[in-house]
């Protein structure tokens, strides 16, 4: 049970105090977030006119820190739209204050994901040869290369989030329309598309939501899945496994959960959503993590006692690489940070508070980072001809990108939750307003066969 | 327009009024109910719940999947590659672009609907009241009301004293 919510005009207060209200705080956390977004830019274009020697990818280690990169941030994204859409279809009434923290996750970290590829690219400005058109000769991209069902899926995936996202935002914004003057007045009016609120448009809002809930959670099953493609199409050891597809989006939904809790914790703290964000949303999305952890772990068994018992050279040189070799520290740290510290804080409920699901989360974040890079890195430097083995050290300008889109997230988030209510206050409220069953569900059922479009 | 409404402050009395202009023959398409937020658990909630959004999400993804066969092959027969006889178009890859064009299509066909058949973006003037996003009432009323039948909507409305009718 959650506890009670405030009255429905303190909903709307609190929810619309950051919209409304501007403190010094805001403007110093987006100029100290927006610089290092600048400086990773800065390094991007570095990149460009220096080239690819700037960066410590090489012959064979070909994909490093960007892939790495971009497999976690498209993970990260199945936290929002997979999760609210789940929680829509099952009725989970705790849902109402998560789903809208959730969905913007997805949104911006699959723009962020998406940004790997064409950084990846040594002339990024040719990006437009990803898109499935035919060029001058009349020859199209390969349909039968993972990097085109990247393109189909990403887009697709990124599409319907960004209109699940949206939708439910519209009768937010006539609220923000109808409390506020002068141009955001107008401004929200424009977001807010005429909306009035009658039995039709929230019949017709909640009838395309559904549809878009069944819509969108194969298809985020199927993006991850695709990702995993990128790699197990690949005859690379240790990369060349049935397993990969659902085992990249149980690590997706896991680094997704874990990226919604703390982003939850961030906001209840800085903007003061106690009253919303319940200890009890943060120990249902710990159990979920501690579930997800479990499941992680039964799919790393698998993956690796399934390569020792073949004991396949090329797959040994790689499994023992990461066991007892020059990436176990990394490996271990991994296992420690996905497994055992979750399974700890989340499987005793005494630790299961806020603060422990933070941590545990923050874990996952650093585990589930070092999990792309440990499938991707040492693979490479150890393909089958011993001949073509290789090294990779990270350079200045990768680290540099990849904490420019960390801040590039939390930017993103911030400016988002300063413009939009961070909790869909609609449907907060819809949760309130419950009719006495005996008497609203007879008469409800009698109506819904007799009414028409 | 024209239009005779009352702010209603609970599901309750907004019920009675929506049930007593019933009862002075005004059918569902005539009536507006307007809150802040579903009021599924009112049964004035599920008036004009009839949809074929479903049916046209179906279709849409229908054109997705005709699409994205279309294209997939297209892009495998349109360059002449001899292969000795062999297949050269290839369905299992073209599987995952057909699927994914299958729920793009279905997901924009439910947004195309759900934009014409809630009349967002309309810039024609329709009743509406900004109490009802304000202060959480829930707004009952006729557009266009005829002059005869307005005493009986007038009736209809006023479920108790305290309710204070209004016009646009």
């Amino acid at each position: 049970m959650t506890p009670p919510l405030p009255n429905d005009s303190t909903i709307t207060d609190n929810l619309l105090h950051p919209l409304l209200n501007t403190s010094w705080r805001f403007y110093l956390l987006v100029a100290f977030l927006g610089s290092i977004v600048l400086m990773g830019l800065s390094t991007w274009a570095f990149q460009m006119v220096n080239g690819f020697g700037m960066t410590g990818i090489n012959n064979p280690v070909f994909w490093a820190f960007y892939i790495t990169d971009f497999v976690f941030w498209i993970g990260i994204s199945h936290a929002g739209t997979l999760i609210s859409a789940i929680l829509r279809l099952v009725n989970a009434g705790w849902r109402r204050p998560v789903t809208r923290c959730a969905e913007v996750i997805t949104a911006f970290a699959l723009m962020i994901g998406a940004m790997f590829p064409i950084i990846h690219l040594g002339r990024p400005w040719l990006f437009f040869w990803l898109v499935p058109y035919p060029s001058r000769r009349m020859i199209w991209p390969n349909f039968r290369s993972p990097l085109a069902w990247d393109f189909f899926a990403i887009n697709t995936y990124l599409t319907g989030s960004l209109l699940f996202l949206l939708l439910p935002m519209i009768p937010d914004f006539a609220i923000v329309r109808d409390k506020s003057t002068g141009m955001r007045k107008k401004i929200y009016g424009v977001l807010a598309l005429g909306w009035r609120g009658t039995t039709k448009q929230w019949h017709r809002l909640e009838t395309a939501m559904s549809i878009m809930a069944v819509g969108i959670i194969p298809v985020a099953v199927s993006v991850h899945t695709i990702v995993s493609f990128d790699f197990s199409m690949a005859p690379v050891p240790m990369w060349h496994s049935t397993i990969f597809g659902p085992y990249f989006v149980a690590g997706a939904i896991f680094s997704g959960i874990a990226g919604l809790i703390i982003a939850m914790a961030t906001l209840r703290k800085f903007l003061h959503l106690e009253n919303y964000l319940h200890p009890v949303h943060f120990q249902n999305l710990g159990k979920l993590l501690l579930l997800m952890c479990l499941l992680w772990g039964y799919f790393v068994f698998n993956e690796r006692l399934t390569v020792w018992y073949g004991n396949d050279t090329a797959d040994m040189n790689v499994f023992w690489t990461t066991q007892r070799g020059a990436f176990a520290p990394l490996f271990w740290t991994m296992v420690v940070c996905n497994f055992v510290a979750p399974l700890i804080i989340l499987g005793i409920k005494k630790f299961r508070t806020i603060t422990g699901c933070v941590i545990a989360s923050c874990g996952v974040c650093v585990g589930m980072w070092l999990e792309r890079f440990l499938i991707v890195v040492p693979s490479l430097s150890h393909k089958y001809l011993p001949y073509s083995w290789g090294h990779y050290r990270p350079r200045p300008v990768e680290i540099m990108i990849t904490i420019s889109t960390f801040a590039a997230m939390t930017l993103l988030y911030t400016l988002f939750a300063k413009f939009v209510p961070i909790i869909s206050i609609w449907e907060l409220k819809a949760g309130k307003h419950l009719a006495p069953a005996h008497e609203a569900e007879p008469a409800a059922e009698r109506r819904l066969g007799e009414t028409h479009a | 327009m024209k239009a005779l409404y009352a702010l209603y402050p609970d599901g309750e009395s907004a019920q009675k009024a929506v049930d007593g202009l019933r009862a002075a023959g005004v059918t569902d398409n005539d009536i507006t109910v307007i809150s802040a937020q579903p009021m599924e658990d009112f049964e004035f909630g599920h008036m004009n719940s009839k949809t074929y959004m479903w049916y046209i999400a179906c279709a849409g993804g229908l054109a997705g999947f005709t699409f994205a066969t279309w294209l997939a092959r297209l892009t495998e027969t349109s360059w002449m590659i001899p292969t000795g006889g062999m297949p050269i178009v290839s369905w299992w890859p073209n599987l995952i672009i057909m699927f994914e064009l299958t729920m793009l299509g279905a997901i924009l066909a439910s947004v195309a609907t759900l934009i014409v058949t809630a009349s967002l973006g309309r810039r024609r003037p329709a009743l509406y009241d900004p109490e009802v996003t304000i202060s959480g009432k829930i707004l009952v009323g006729i557009e266009n009301p005829s002059e005869t039948s307005r005493p009986q909507i007038e009736r209809a409305l006023q479920v108790n004293p305290a309710v204070q009718l209004k016009t646009v």
